[in-house]
């Protein structure tokens, strides 16, 4: 997969180096700054891959709350928005579902170009035409402070879980 | 043959006329008879369709859902630059002015119209509020909702946005908008049904040329709308999982 490195001029010179390591074994450097940004109220995200997770359109909501422009996110692997807070069996119960044709929904944290971060509740549901998933569609919308802190912790707790084994 | 034509019945009451006068430009256009049958409520629209009557539909995005995916209907074309959007609001003055000032135990006011109503759920969910832990009181249009708000029979109240802007000053000053949707997504769709799929070109050239001509560029105007665009199979299919995800454990 290839995946450009974030720079610390995107975060305003303040953000501290993080590494990450994708399902593939690539590497990203990120610069993380630990600043929400809340999601807009009445909003939806919404965005769609091709089969392989590349996306392929990006709505205004999107591009703002990314920060990233549309051509760079056109073209991108979704995991692009992956923040280093989010365990890996987050993101491998979302693939199992949608790749078996069925709707998946979670609380995520993602990750902006700025290094800042935005949660969404997330739901994503394959595309299939002809009886073929020809790629996925995602609408995130605005969640409850009540959800963001039950699945903080628990992010937490599995994130070291994982570092751990 | 006789066609029957209907559309949604969100419509705006002040638009009807002009509907009807398109009816008549689109049945010269076509050479074609085809009969504009308006319904009140949705179970009523919902019981013809399920009859098979009707043939041409400006439909909402859940009836548009159903019928192109379920009963064979193929998508002709969406108002150009418009998208379903929806407002929640509260009396004006009153304790709830924001979307964090919703409490569970609410009075919220509601319609039969599907798409507003998941809309407006999305909305307040960001409050941890759902069908569980609101009282959800259902009233048979937009201003009747807006005069319980106003009686204090409800606290809050689920509204078509153009519905909710068209509304009088009177009733405007007496409500505040409490959040309005920017979905941009989601909108009605003209639709032709088995009967009249084969009709589908020649349908969408004559609404795509309406504004090329003086005589029904007006006739546009008066139905509230300023064209038409294509809408393809692909776009019906988008917008379909949009709103699969929409529904998705939205507990109505």
């Amino acid at each position: 997969m290839s995946i450009r490195d974030m720079s610390l001029e995107d975060s305003g010179g303040t953000g501290r180096e993080v590494h990450i390591t994708y399902f593939d074994g690539t590497r990203r450097k990120l610069f993380i700054v630990d600043e929400e940004v809340p999601f807009p109220e009445g909003r939806l995200i919404v965005s769609r891959t091709d089969a392989q997770g590349i996306i392929t359109h990006a709505n205004e909501s999107f591009v703002r709350m990314s920060a990233y422009a549309q051509e760079e996110l056109l073209g991108a692997p979704h995991c692009i928005l992956r923040h280093p807070d989010m365990p890996a069996i987050a993101f491998r119960g979302l693939w199992d579902s949608v790749g078996q044709g069925k709707k998946w929904h979670g609380y995520v944290k993602n990750l902006r170009k700025d290094g800042r971060y935005y949660w969404v509740h997330a739901v994503v549901v394959p595309n299939v035409r002809n009886g073929k998933i020809e790629g996925y569609a995602s609408v995130r919308r605005k969640p409850s402070r009540s959800k963001i802190a039950e699945y903080e912790a628990l992010y937490e707790k599995l994130l070291a879980e994982e570092v751990k084994a | 043959m006789n066609y029957v034509m209907t559309i949604s019945p969100d419509f705006n009451i002040k638009f009807v006329p002009g509907w009807f006068v398109f009816n008549s430009w689109l049945q010269k256009h076509l050479g074609q008879g085809i009969k504009l049958e308006m319904f009140m409520d949705f179970p009523a629209q919902q019981a013809a369709l399920d009859s098979e009557r009707i043939d041409l539909i400006f439909a909402n995005p859940s009836n548009a859902a159903t019928l192109v995916r379920e009963r064979g209907f193929v998508p002709i074309a969406r108002p150009l630059g418009r998208s379903d959007e929806a407002v929640i609001a509260a009396r004006a003055g009153g304790p709830i002015k924001a979307i964090d000032d919703l409490k569970p135990g609410v009075r919220v006011g509601t319609t039969a119209d599907p798409d507003v109503h998941m809309m407006c759920m999305i909305m307040i969910e960001a409050a941890d509020l759902n069908a569980t832990n609101i009282a959800l009181q259902r009233y048979d249009n937009f201003i009747a909702v807006a005069k319980n708000l106003m009686r204090g029979g409800c606290d809050l109240g689920f509204f078509l946005a153009d519905m909710f802007n068209e509304m009088s000053p009177g009733i405007r000053k007496e409500l505040q908008v409490v959040v309005q949707s920017q979905i941009f997504s989601v909108h009605h769709a003209l639709l032709a049904g088995p009967r009249m799929a084969g009709m589908r070109e020649q349908i969408l050239a004559s609404l795509t040329g309406m504004n090329s001509d003086a005589k029904a560029k007006g006739i546009l105007g008066d139905m509230g709308l300023t064209g038409w665009e294509e809408m393809s199979r692909e776009d019906a299919e988008f917008m379909i999982d949009l709103m699969d995800t929409l529904t998705w454990d939205l507990q109505s």
